[in-house]
């Protein structure tokens, strides 16, 4: 509890103590109206001065609907009718529930502050042999920084000397560690497992990318929803609604039944009273806003940032996710999938190529050097030639490998078998001018692509592939993850189109998914933009509304699990929020019309827990969303 | 130019509702939110003016809850 809590809980104790006090007089006595209203003024102004202070600037500053104007309206209004304790108890249940919601704020203010610390808060700074503590902002570019284990990487930087494993979860949500050494790059916040790093920094702490995904979840919730804005336009109609009806309430009845008669008069002031106290927005003020900032607090302890509250009600409406295949759906890398050779064994026929590839650092060349078993000799191969849009020409043992596309052999005069699956890249080799066979090369699906694409399905989301690639390449992936839909060969310019019409064709919203560099036209055009694998990567970080920090495509099964309980919570809320009020309402009003008989001082309970306690209700089931 | 702001004892939603509403109707605000959750506010007004605007703004903020300041 803060200060503040503590002191308003004081009053709270004191008065109440008071407010007993008070009324146990009143019934020993049986106290008159004008005593009774004196044995209660000190638990009154003790519990309600600052209310009553507030509601008298309010009404200077011209704020008359505010909640201290309309608590105290309701208060003294029972003090006028002759109900002196009720008037100190609207109070008392005021500041009670005040405080409940203010401790209930701040809990989850903190919880998901808690989870979003990730910020490092100290550097180990090496100058001239020495180290010493700094805070992060004070490293520059180029300093070399010490990380021990267990410490997190203070800011973005490369490992100058050492190896370990970095435990990355707090950025990407992967709680498996990664493996780095020398001359990798490391991005803040990652803890250091295992061995001592020494790494120099390339970005200041500001740019480093703790700072950034702290700011963009810190700043989503500027970005509000609909919903949220529509239920503060509501906010402002329903309060100056209900206080006219409960002024009407308080006006009207009696001129008709019986506008001389002080019980009347006080029965049904005593009704416009409790709709005085339901007419207080505030529990459906903070209801929505709450669950989203719990959604995207829970959203980002799983790698999954959301830009704002907009986009994550989106999210819950979209009905279609298009995809982008390179890098998004597939490895981005090749993959050595089927060997053919005739004459020798395979696994010569990979070591040949593998050898011909020595010196390349061609994404082919090197997948077929990773699917190569037996050690390379340095040097076996002389003169290896590069031949531009044919393949590789090397020399081994005088002789001459030729390694390429069909068109490289047949320029020299080799006849090959054509392979009748066409998927992927097709290597032909040849060694002193006879035919060894070839090696096809696949860009493989990533692990979790399948089963994203059939839980996406399982839910009713029509899946879709945009690529530049081949038909037939596309085709394949489309068949093997089970895609329901495949546009293939497309330009950049046609994939936005191509995006353009189905999200014509489409009811719900359309959300895009790619790795941000080369499809941003179509992040931006999306009504959600999901860019994936974005660690380290400014540019996806800029043009999406989520950022994937991870490259697991299962993440956005995740993110739309999210987002649709955050808006089930958050119908929740309102539902919550709005009926309680309507449904106080009504039996105020039964009681008023002598259908229903309360006793005492419930109807005054009911309606401040209508206020207040529907508040703390919808804060607490906010945090579910945090915890998804 | 856009930017973001620290609040202090912003205590209740209605209030950022109210103040975001006040600071929205100032002349040469492009947009603005107060939230209530992280206690921030966001101001979207005219570069050439906006020490003027913001001093407007700090008017509306304390017309709603007066011990609401900026950080």
């Amino acid at each position: 509890m803060t200060r503040k809590q503590k002191k308003t809980l004081y009053r709270i104790l004191i008065s109440a103590s008071l407010f007993i006090a008070g009324f146990v007089l009143i019934k020993v006595f049986a106290l008159s109206l004008l005593p009774g209203i004196l044995v209660m003024l000190p638990a009154y102004l003790l519990i309600g001065y600052d209310v009553l202070i507030k509601a008298a600037g309010g009404i200077g500053r011209g704020q008359v609907f505010d909640e201290n104007f309309l608590m105290s309206i309701a208060s003294i209004g029972a003090f006028a009718v002759g109900e002196a304790p009720e008037g100190v108890a609207v109070m008392l249940f005021y500041q009670v529930g005040e405080l409940f919601q203010s401790i209930a704020v701040g809990k989850s203010r903190n919880s998901i502050s808690a989870l979003l610390d990730i910020m490092p808060e100290s550097a180990n700074l090496l100058k001239d042999g020495e180290i010493r503590e700094v805070s992060p902002e004070e490293v520059q570019i180029g300093d070399i920084v010490l990380v021990r284990p267990g410490e997190k990487i203070p800011l973005d930087g490369k490992i100058v000397e050492g190896f370990s494993s970095l435990d990355t979860a707090a950025l990407t949500g992967e709680s498996v560690p990664r493996d780095v050494k020398e001359g990798d790059t490391v991005y803040s916040s990652s803890v250091n497992l295992q061995g001592v790093l020494k790494i120099r920094c390339t970005k200041p702490f500001t740019e480093s990318t703790a700072a950034k995904i702290m700011e963009l979840v810190e700043n989503s919730e500027m970005h509000k929803a609909k919903t949220e804005k529509f239920i503060t336009r509501f906010s402002k109609y329903y309060t100056p609604s209900v206080v006219l009806s409960a002024l009407l309430l308080a006006v009207i009845p009696p001129l008709f039944l019986g506008i001389g008669s002080f019980a009347v008069w006080s029965s049904w002031i005593h009704t416009a009273l409790v709709f005085l106290i339901v007419s207080c927005p505030c529990a459906l003020v903070i209801s929505v806003p709450m669950a989203f900032f719990g959604g995207i607090g829970g959203a980002s302890r799983h790698g999954i940032l959301i830009k704002g509250a907009n986009h994550l009600e989106m999210l819950s409406r979209v009905d279609t996710v298009v995809f982008d295949k390179t890098g998004t759906l597939t490895e981005g890398s090749f993959k050595v999938k089927e060997v053919y050779s005739q004459g020798i064994s395979k696994e010569e026929l990979l070591y040949l190529a593998a050898a011909a590839e020595q010196y390349s650092n061609h994404p082919i060349a090197l997948s077929l050097k990773e699917a190569n078993q037996r050690p390379l000799v340095p040097d076996m191969i002389d003169h290896a030639e590069e031949i531009a849009g044919g393949g590789i020409k090397a020399k081994l043992k005088g002789k001459t490998i030729l390694l390429g596309n069909a068109k490289l052999l047949a320029e020299n005069g080799i006849s090959i078998k054509i392979s009748e699956k066409a998927e992927g890249t097709c290597i032909h080799a040849a060694y002193d001018q006879t035919y060894l066979g070839y090696i096809l090369i696949t860009d493989t699906p990533k692990k979790d692509s399948a089963k994203t694409i059939k839980t996406l399905s399982a839910k009713g989301i029509r899946t879709v592939l945009l690529t530049g690639d081949r038909k037939e390449t596309a085709k394949v992936l489309s068949d093997h993850l089970g895609i329901s839909e495949m546009h293939a060969e497309l330009l950049p310019q046609d994939k936005v189109s191509h995006f353009e019409s189905i999200q014509k064709n489409t009811k719900g919203a359309v959300a895009f998914v790619g790795d941000g560099i080369n499809d941003a036209p179509v992040l931006a055009r999306a009504d959600v933009g999901i860019a994936m694998g974005a660690i380290g990567s400014d540019a996806a970080i800029e043009a999406a509304d989520i950022v994937l920090m991870d490259d697991n495509p299962s993440a956005i099964v995740k993110a739309i699990a999210i987002s649709r309980k955050t808006m089930q919570i958050v119908r929740q809320n309102v539902i919550l929020a709005l009926g309680v009020k309507a449904a106080i309402m009504l039996l105020d009003l039964a009681v008023a019309a002598s259908l229903l008989t309360v006793p005492g001082m419930a109807m005054t309970w009911i309606a401040v827990f209508g206020d207040v306690g529907v508040a703390v209700i919808a804060i607490l089931n906010s945090l579910g969303a945090m915890r998804l | 130019m856009t930017k973001i702001f620290k609040l202090e004892n912003l205590d209740c939603a209605n209030c950022a509702a109210k103040m975001e509403r006040g600071i929205k109707a100032i002349d040469g605000v492009n947009n603005c939110t107060v939230s209530f959750m992280t206690q921030k506010m966001m101001l979207d007004a005219d570069d050439n003016r906006f020490a003027q605007i913001l001093e407007l703004a700090k008017k509306a903020i304390a017309k709603v809850d007066p011990d609401c300041k900026i950080k």
